[in-house]
């Protein structure tokens, strides 16, 4: 036991030298951290409330007023609502993430395992989800569900079942034929065992990577949707509902719809450094 | 290769059957009463009940189902009230602007993406190298509402030169179609574009470390026919597959460029009927566009098995 756990820290520490050895990772993981940390601290790191609103202080300049980024039409400190922004993007991203790779792989892991019927119906299925482009989906899910953000995690967790579904089948067809997994079944162990403890952490890896592309993926979509007035509910700062409101004033105030663009980006491009990076430190052969 | 597709044609039907299900049961969540949230609060009593037996919405859910799958089989995806047409009529006046918007996007791509893919590689770990591959990680990462609003501030606000919105007409002249045509597809292109970069640049590096490449240089043969007609042949595989999955970016893509460039395609179509509550019209173009993703990929199964006859797309574990 004591063994295990010493060879499991040994392996997580060789995966993060990997990563730092990797520059562009190196850069994507302090992007993420400064995000997540931004996330956490949110309260302390804005500075006013994020929903504030002061009549005759609409549209002021950066630097003004002691409002770093200046107001938005409401009188809002722009600043401080990017800052809540990050709040909704990290936990749509993370939650739909999990919500899909929870469900995606519970799928995967029973048609790969079981095969036959049972197989092609979870399969048709999930063929059938991944006809529709991810957004339209999850835009059509949205129309069903209405605002709100836990209905923003729902129908983006759902978008991302059937990605999560294929990767892990694919793996545990190629799992399943391995000799370890005859010679536990031939020694008695049970379905869920085998599934679970010798099948699931071998796909472990891939899971890894593709979850941290979806999380790319995912903050994206909730930012369309917020921006198609989908997403999350007004007044929440949402990166995509400012760019929506700094969309309207583009010319009387570009710095709206510039900064909340500008986090989108550089977040989404933090995680898919990271991404990049666990790829190649954890299973270079894949091409997710 | 008959057999292929007449195989691949048969197995779209459950496919096909599935996505009908799935747009069924999610149309079937609404919460409330469609016919009543369709006519608005001031609706009568009457007027509801007569736009629920006229949406099929009084039979049972099975009957409902029945009826619905032979409506889509006959090409029927209902009639929208909200516009006065029907929903088969509504895309056939829009989904070719989408189609020309995808294509214009999709030709930004390959001309740019692939032609820089292998220029990266040719030049792999030179300056040249690494902006390529800089610039590509930036776009793939791009959210393209926010490129597309970007845009439009600065060629449209600040300097002038392209329409912030619209489709241009072919009566006006090319040049009037062409300059509504680039910002939308520029906005569309970046992601594309930018995986094309990416996946021509990282099979290239595979095939030209190769041996015959070698021996091909070693014969004399000039380097632009080894790397366009050796080299790029072989790599060509895997760039097929992602034109396979950029495809689904555009489709979805375009629902997103549509609504900031006012372009009158099927996304701005989807975008107002939401806003309308006009569920026929969002449910039908759903469908169709699903339908659309499904062939489309089909023919893109049929190119890779032209490219790379020894692909077996047949069995488990295939292509994705």
């Amino acid at each position: 036991m004591v063994q295990a756990i010493v060879n499991d820290t040994k392996k997580k520490n060789t995966l993060l030298r990997k990563l730092l050895k990797n520059k562009l990772a190196s850069i994507g993981l302090v992007i993420v951290a400064i995000m997540a940390i931004v996330a956490i601290f949110a309260p302390w790191i804005a500075t006013h409330p994020p929903d504030e609103m002061t009549v005759g202080k609409s549209f002021l300049a950066w630097n003004t007023e002691g409002h770093l980024l200046g107001t938005d039409n409401y009188g809002r400190d722009l600043f401080s609502r990017l800052v809540y922004g990050t709040r909704i993007s990290m936990i749509v991203g993370i939650a739909a993430v999990l919500f899909g790779a929870v469900f995606g792989t519970l799928l995967g892991l029973v048609a790969g395992y079981f095969g036959g019927r049972l197989d092609a119906v979870i399969m048709r299925t999930m063929d059938g989800l991944f006809a529709f482009p991810f957004i339209l989906l999850a835009i059509t899910l949205m129309t069903v569900l209405g605002q709100g953000l836990v209905n923003v995690i729902v129908a983006i967790g759902i978008a991302n079942i059937p990605g999560f579904a294929r990767l892990v089948r694919g793996q545990v067809l190629s799992v399943k034929e391995e000799e370890f997994v005859e010679v536990t079944h031939s020694l008695g162990a049970t379905h869920r065992r085998i599934i679970f403890s010798h099948i699931l952490p071998n796909c472990l890896a891939p899971l890894i990577v593709y979850g941290t592309m979806s999380t790319a993926g995912a903050i994206i979509s909730e930012a369309a949707l917020s921006f198609l007035g989908l997403g999350v509910q007004p007044p929440t700062a949402s990166w995509g509902s400012i760019l929506k409101d700094g969309k309207d004033f583009l010319v009387l105030n570009p710095q709206m719809a510039t900064f909340s663009g500008v986090c989108i980006l550089v977040t989404v491009l933090g995680i898919n450094l990271l991404g990049d990076g666990l790829r190649d430190a954890l299973d270079p052969k894949m091409k997710v | 290769m008959g057999s292929f597709i007449l195989k691949r044609l048969i197995n779209l039907v459950p496919t096909l059957l599935v996505v009908g299900i799935i747009v069924f049961i999610i149309t079937r969540m609404i919460p409330g009463d469609p016919a009543s949230v369709m006519l608005g609060p001031q609706a009568s009593v009457e007027d509801v009940e007569n736009l629920r037996a006229e949406l099929g919405l009084d039979k049972s859910l099975p009957a409902q189902f029945v009826s619905y799958i032979a409506d889509l089989a006959q090409l029927n995806l209902g009639y929208s009230y909200s516009y006065s047409e029907s929903v088969f009529g509504l895309i056939a006046e829009r989904f070719p602007n989408t189609v020309i918007l995808a294509l214009a996007a999709l030709f930004i791509a390959v001309v740019i993406g692939i032609p820089a893919g292998i220029f990266a590689a040719r030049k792999q770990n030179t300056i040249v190298d690494y902006v390529v591959m800089l610039v590509s990680l930036v776009g793939v990462s791009m959210p393209i509402f926010w490129l597309g609003i970007m845009l439009v501030l600065f060629f449209s606000v600040n300097l002038g030169w392209l329409p912030a919105t619209g489709m241009g007409s072919m009566d006006d002249g090319l040049w009037a179609f062409i300059k509504h045509l680039i910002l939308p597809a520029c906005a569309l292109a970046t992601i594309p574009m930018a995986t094309f970069a990416r996946i021509t640049r990282s099979s290239m590096l595979e095939v030209i470390s190769q041996d015959y490449i070698k021996t091909a240089r070693s014969k004399g043969i000039k380097e632009y026919l080894v790397i366009g007609k050796h080299a790029f042949k072989n790599a060509l595989t895997p760039i097929l597959t992602v034109l396979g999955m950029q495809i689904s970016n555009l489709l979805g893509g375009a629902v997103l460029t549509e609504t900031i460039f006012s372009w009158p395609g099927m996304g701005r179509l989807i975008v107002d009927a939401i806003d309308k509550r006009d569920f026929v019209v969002v449910q039908g173009t759903v469908i169709f566009i699903a339908f659309i993703f499904v062939l489309v990929n089909l023919i893109v199964d049929v190119l890779y098995k032209v490219v790379n006859p020894k692909v077996n797309l047949d069995s488990d574990g295939g292509k994705k």
